[in-house]
């Protein structure tokens, strides 16, 4: 090795990011080489001097404690306002009151409420798996590990595939409890993104997988197979996903 | 209740890296009172996107919001700053007469680095801090600024040199004069 090759090889020697076979190289080097050894020996200094305790900037107390206080006060639920001071109200803005009043019904009343509690039940638990180390019950990349895990323990066989040849691998599953039943919940995986796959029996007519809907960022992807009913919720796009759906219904 | 609980989890998994958040907040913003908006801003998001996160690393993660918190403030607060052209004289060393007594002083001296690091420009700054304060890995670093890790190497390396440069010149190789 000579400096021309050594020299940019020096940051990365110095911050521990060089592999083992430049390392033994450029530790050959560097005993013969006055200027390269320089320019470590600097580097190192240069180093060292920006990680004196000085320069570092702890957050204050008064900070911590704001950011505390200021946490509390998102989580804690505001009071519920009655009825009756609500009415007593009313006069004062009685005309622009009546209107909103009626749209907030007409609004209220359109709402597939079924559907959106289902969404968010989905949502919900979604989250609670990502949260509480409680993504799995049987951890296996074979769908033949998973799918008889769960004989006995739902009163139905749900589909499993793995679909790591289509880049979606399968890392597991999982009993979750979504519109008062027990269901499966399959675990699977695209880079960094976790994909749970809900299912239970449903209506026996198939449908292929289509974008539901978009709930606090979360891809809701929806369709039915053999006489199940799936739901996948993911952060990844909306298009991997559905991608991914549609991998797993054919 | 849920809430609550939401709350816990954050509190012990991503507020114990407070000090980091605001450290990287200091060096960015460069003053007490925005770098406390900010890491304050920061922390309120993260908590609000917190039902989303699920890596292993809370630190990253935080420090990613600080970043874009800090990006976000600085297009609304100040006007666009000139991005600094740099020459790219590779691998020079920066002074090759300080004899090893300059160096000593030059990097010693904490006033006078912390002076010399606060006026790089800033993209080379937030790789500087998260690097050698942060103890972070190229690679964590290029994830949280979402940078090929390419670039993450060429912008340490211009900031170090650059630091070098400050350094020298208020410290010439004839020692402090």
């Amino acid at each position: 090795m000579n400096c021309e090759q050594a020299r940019p090889l020096i940051p990365a020697y110095a911050d521990g990011e060089l592999d083992t076979v430049h390392i033994l190289e450029l530790e050959t080097h560097l005993p013969a080489c006055p200027a390269c050894t320089r320019a470590l020996q600097e580097l190192q200094q240069l180093k060292k001097s920006a990680r004196q305790e000085s320069l570092y900037h702890p957050a204050p107390a008064a900070l911590r404690r704001s950011v505390l206080a200021e946490l509390k006060a998102q989580t804690r639920t505001e009071p519920k306002r009655s009825f009756w001071s609500w009415l007593r109200l009313a006069p004062a803005f009685s005309g622009a009151a009546i209107i909103c009043l009626a749209a907030l019904l007409t609004v209220t009343l359109n709402r597939p409420s079924a559907h959106d509690q289902l969404t968010q039940e989905l949502v919900s638990s979604h989250i609670r798996s990502l949260m509480a180390s409680h993504t799995l019950d049987v951890i296996s990349t074979d769908q033949h590990t998973v799918k008889p895990w769960f004989n006995g323990r739902v009163d139905f066989a749900p589909p499993v595939k793995d679909l790591a040849a289509q880049g979606f691998p399968l890392i597991g599953g999982r009993l979750d409890y979504v519109q008062n039943r027990t269901v499966a919940a399959l675990v699977f995986q695209r880079n960094k993104h976790i994909i749970n796959v809900f299912i239970w029996p449903g209506i026996a007519k198939t449908s292929a997988p289509a974008t539901d809907s978009i709930r606090q960022g979360f891809n809701l992807i929806h369709w039915s197979q053999g006489g199940m009913t799936c739901w996948a919720v993911s952060d990844l796009n909306q298009t991997e996903l559905l991608e991914f759906a549609r991998d797993f219904a054919s | 209740m849920e809430a609550r609980e939401r709350l816990q989890t954050f509190e012990q998994t991503v507020l114990p890296h407070l000090d980091a958040a605001h450290n990287l907040a200091r060096w960015l913003a460069g003053n007490d009172q925005d770098a406390q908006d900010v890491t304050q801003e920061a922390c309120l998001r993260a908590f609000k996107f917190f039902g989303g996160f699920r890596g292993d690393n809370p630190r990253a993660w935080l420090l990613s919001i600080v970043r874009n918190t800090f990006y976000t403030w600085l297009r609304q607060n100040r006007p666009p700053v000139a991005t600094v052209e740099l020459d790219d004289e590779a691998f020079e060393i920066a002074d090759p007469a300080a004899s090893g007594e300059a160096l000593q002083a030059r990097h010693g001296d904490a006033e006078a680095v912390r002076r010399a690091i606060a006026v790089l420009p800033v993209e080379f700054r937030e790789i500087l801090v998260l690097r050698e304060m942060e103890d972070m890995s190229y690679k964590d670093i290029a994830h949280l600024a979402d940078l090929p890790i390419g670039t993450v190497m060429s912008r340490l390396a211009r900031a170090r040199k650059l630091l070098q440069k400050h350094l020298a010149r208020e410290y010439p190789a004839g020692g402090p004069s």
